[in-house]
């Protein structure tokens, strides 16, 4: 099968890569890059728990195809950690006891941070609407949107 | 809004946190293998019932990159993996039972190569008539095994010569777990003949044990580890050995590491659901609304094998009381095999299907006789001396239903809402609001009381960190965090110095599930009884080093306290060494710093046959207030506010109970509202899909939404006075399915019973209403 071959920016770093045309984002980050925080929950974009930002706009790397990422900037989980420390989302997370399992929390964390990107006090309706399309089984999402009502700047 | 208030101490973040925000945390499907991996699949059966009169597994072989394929003929050990009951075998010989039930097994380097097999196996079916309704099991009598029975008093009787009586039916839906993580395995083939697996199981003993089994080899061959679930909340207390057992199978026949992971669709069609019960009541009550007499009959759907049934619908019928003390009582339970997945744990195990009955029955006594609901659950709770009783005959001690009652209508302003939603009703044609109160009182232990114990292994090292092995798994409940809080209270020291092992066979043997919601309370006391072991060890070894040069006034054994990183005399603050400097220190002196606990259930056992006994240590309480708004004319509804208070003894870790609570209550608004569970006259599920069907979103939750923990209510003889906290809040939510049906039963101004089913979906809402109007 003819390989495709893309150069994209993942969590800052360049790749230049030789890909099939048929393969997923999230097949790409998982296997191919080896970024297994991006989870994979139902693989037809209704769970978000693959969610990863492409040029800053949550997107399900399950419904993407990886040569669309060429020439793009792709953030994972894996990115959000500012020079060795957390960043103050990641924080507000772990204060507020917004992790339980953890599966959908990479992807909750990533549409979190393309809504703070765009607004840095969001009320509890933007929150509501920024990750209802990321599900959560175990917490009941009060703790998750307490966590992101709670960021400091 | 949402909001929570309660204890204020013992706040400490999951134990996992740092590593689930980072992505840093490793789940099967994340463990790194060498490029021998192999992707296993597994084909599974397109008809609910059939025979297999041939199938050829030549072609599927010969595929490149095709390492094994397998039939039940190529199994070396037992065809088995029911869990109590020996009736469901790991792959279909002869026959299949239901759709999605697993066949043939392949493993090749590339899912596509897996893919490219399958279509080459031919199989040849004749298909078979199947049962697929529980109205069709029970016209057929398809009993599983034979009906139980719980008998107080004489209820004919009693409803008979009550002042006022009446009948009806409630159907209770199945519910999907829809786990975030699906089913997944890792096995990978040691030396000899043993295998390292790694399972997303709540149960690795059980795994282990039915890897071994299915092999034909010892459990000392077979190590499972589980470092961490992706949810589970039932659905691999059982169900995860399959998928164990399968890459087990792979990873024999093809001497490489294999890994399985169902694709979510997969993982609906094939795995069993939530029970799906129809039962049958007869209530009488009085004037005031007093339950006089309830006569019940539990039917369920245990699906194409037994898995945890009877002890599922054992559950429903101890909990057909709920809260309410009723004197003549006469439960039945009957389950049925009909040609579907086998039916599983699920959190609740039962309580919810049965206490949907009761509350369903209390819910029309207060319709019937025009009082308020609420009201007339307080009038039925069981006593705190008197009518104290349950069917079963065990005593409720320690209710906190009056305390929990008088303030949560309290707080949330339940009296003051009641009459403000009548007033809105009144003034608004098309939408009604409803309001409910719902109790719940939940018995805490496994009914199979052996099940009741636990294994722990604690090491300390010469540095001074501390190791805790136990026999509980981290689901995402917290399980693991507040095992390293008990163990650094035990010790006394900072909780840096304590990690939590990966659940591993290899550390705790012959573990019961972490189910029942009990993890805490079994393992917490296991892990405490080993610290304890080796407190005493060291503090008769240390005490002669404290003591020094004082030997007129000895430090004795019994002075030592563990605090503050510290091991002191209690006697003499300035005899003291730091538990990081000890250690080397008992080294020297030749102690071992390794313990295993263990820990039983005292004074809990019961008669299943007779209906008597027992079986909990003892019970959880909690209590929630719901409001709907529900639109008439498309039979959707939004939960404005619900209010949860909530009993957990002296809380362990007030932050994780609050989420379970608010998570549990979320999962169970999904059973009661939106999760339809359908499968079609082949026995094709329907709904395989989170396109089709719907588990609760960020939208769906209460738009307030209050939860607290009842204080200062510490619960004796349990691990630092807690109590359980993961399955009783799920059932708190028939408060929202009850507030729905207040608001449809607004529209015919609550002078007409609505029928009602759960889930109560906009179509169950929008034909009850036409029946409404129609009468």
């Amino acid at each position: 099968m003819t390989k495709i071959p893309i150069t994209t920016t993942v969590n800052g770093t360049v790749h230049t890569l030789e890909i099939a045309p048929h393969q997923t984002l999230l097949e790409l980050l998982r296997e191919g890059l080896g970024l297994t925080g991006t989870k994979c929950g139902c693989e037809i974009g209704e769970c978000g728990a693959c969610t990863v930002l492409l040029d800053g706009e949550p997107v399900n790397s399950c419904l993407v195809l990886a040569p669309q990422i060429d020439g793009r900037n792709v953030s994972t989980v894996e990115g959000l950690m500012r020079a060795n420390a957390t960043d103050p989302l990641q924080d507000a997370f772990m204060d507020h006891d917004a992790v339980h399992c953890g599966f959908c929390t990479p992807g909750m964390l990533m549409s979190a941070r393309a809504l703070l990107a765009e607004d840095a006090h969001p009320d509890e309706a933007s929150i509501r609407t920024a990750i209802s399309g990321n599900l959560c089984r175990c917490t009941g999402y009060v703790q998750i949107i307490e966590a992101i009502k709670h960021v400091k700047p | 809004m949402t909001g929570a208030a309660g204890h204020t101490t013992n706040v400490v973040p999951h134990e996992s946190a740092a590593k689930h925000v980072t992505g840093e945390a490793v789940y099967v499907d994340d463990i790194l293998v060498s490029g021998e991996l192999l992707v296993g699949r597994v084909v599974t059966s397109p008809h609910a019932h059939a025979k297999i009169l041939s199938f050829d597994l030549g072609a599927a072989r010969a595929v490149p990159g095709v390492h094994a394929v397998l039939s039940s003929r190529d199994i070396p050990g037992v065809n088995d993996m029911g869990p109590v009951v020996h009736d469901e075998v790991c792959l279909a010989a002869d026959r299949v039972f239901c759709v999605g039930q697993a066949v043939f097994l392949i493993a090749a380097e590339s899912a596509e190569q897996c893919r490219a097999a399958e279509r080459l196996i031919h199989v040849v079916y004749e298909p078979l008539a199947p049962i697929l309704t529980l109205a069709d099991a029970i016209a057929q009598g398809t009993l599983l095994g034979p009906p139980a029975s719980i008998v107080r008093g004489d209820a004919a009787s009693a409803i008979r010569k009550a002042p006022h009586r009446f009948s009806g039916e409630l159907e209770t839906g199945a519910q999907e777990h829809w786990y975030l993580e699906s089913q997944v395995a890792l096995c990978v083939p040691g030396e000899g003949k043993e295998l390292q697996v790694y399972s997303s199981s709540q149960h690795p003993s059980e795994t282990q044990a039915l890897v071994a089994s299915v092999l034909g080899i010892g459990k000392h061959d077979v190590v499972v580890e589980v470092r961490r679930m992706g949810g589970a909340f039932g659905g691999k207390e059982t169900q995860a050995n399959h998928t164990a057992c399968w890459t087990a199978l792979l990873a024999r026949a093809s001497g490489r590491p294999v890994k399985i992971r169902l694709f979510r669709d997969d993982d609906m069609i094939m795995t069993g659901k939530r029970h799906r019960f129809l039962s049958r009541y007869e209530a009488g009550f009085d004037d005031r609304g007093m339950l006089l007499g309830l006569s019940a009959e539990l039917h369920c759907d245990g699906g194409c094998a037994t898995d945890l049934t009877f002890a599922i619908l054992q559950r429903a019928m101890l909990h057909i009381d709920n809260t309410y003390f009723i004197p003549d009582i006469t439960v039945v339970g009957k389950a049925y095999r009909t040609n579907l997945p086998s039916n599983t744990a699920f959190r609740g195990f039962g309580g919810p299907q049965g206490m949907a009955v009761v509350e369903q029955v209390i819910d029309r006594v207060a319709r019937t006789l025009g009082l308020d609901a609420a009201e007339v659950r307080r009038r039925n709770f069981y006593g705190t001396d008197s009518r104290n009783v349950t069917h079963y005959g065990q005593t409720v001690e320690r209710n906190h239903l009056p305390l929990l009652f008088d303030r949560l209508t309290a707080s949330s302003g339940y009296a003051k809402r009641r009459a403000d939603a009548g007033i809105f009703n009144a003034s608004h044609e098309f939408v009604k609001r409803g309001i409910a109160l719902t109790p719940v009182k939940f018995g805490i232990s496994f009914t199979t009381s052996f099940l009741n114990q636990a294994g722990a292994l604690v090491l300390i090292y010469k540095d001074g960190t501390i190791l805790v092995n136990h026999g509980g798994t981290e689901m995402g409940q917290g399980l693991h965090t507040k095992m390293q809080q008990i163990a650094a209270r035990e010790f006394g020291v900072s909780l840096d110095r304590v990690k939590v092992n990966a659940t591993n066979t290899a550390k705790v043997p012959n573990t019961s599930a972490t189910a029942a919601s009990a993890g805490s309370d079994l393992n917490g006391m296991a892990v405490k009884n080993a610290a304890d072991i080796l407190k005493a060890r060291i503090a008769e070894a240390i005490a002669p080093v404290l003591t020094g040069g004082n030997t007129s006034d000895p430090t004795r054994p019994e002075d030592i306290l563990f605090e503050k990183n510290s091991i002191v005399d209690g006697r003499h603050a300035g005899r003291s060494i730091s538990f990081a400097d000890a250690m080397p220190v008992m080294q020297r002196l030749q102690v071992s710093l390794s313990a295993s606990g263990f820990y039983k259930t005292p004074g809990i056992g019961w008669d299943s046959v007779k209906g008597t006994g027992k079986p909990f240590f003892y019970f959880a309480f909690g209590m929630a207030v719901t409001e709907a708004e529900l639109d008439l004319l498309t039979g959707r509804h939004t939960i404005l506010r619900a209010d949860i208070l909530y009993d957990v003894g002296e809380s362990l870790n007030p932050q994780i109970d609050l989420g379970q609570i608010e998570g549990g209550f979320v999962q169970g608004l999904g059973w009661c509202t939106t999760e339809e569970i359908k499968w079609d006259d082949k026995g094709n599920l329907l709904t395989h899909s989170p396109d089709t069907y719907k588990i609760p979103s960020v939208q769906d939750i209460p738009r307030e939404f209050y939860t607290a923990l009842l204080d200062n209510v510490p619960n004796p003889g349990t691990i630092h006075s807690s109590k359980a906290v993961a399955e009783p809040p799920f059932m708190l939510a028939l408060s929202a399915w009850l507030a729905i049906k207040d608001a449809l039963s607004a529209a015919s101004n609550h002078t007409k019973e609505p029928e009602f089913s759960l889930p109560a979906t906009n179509e169950v809402i929008l034909l009850s209403l036409e029946k409404l109007k129609a009468r």
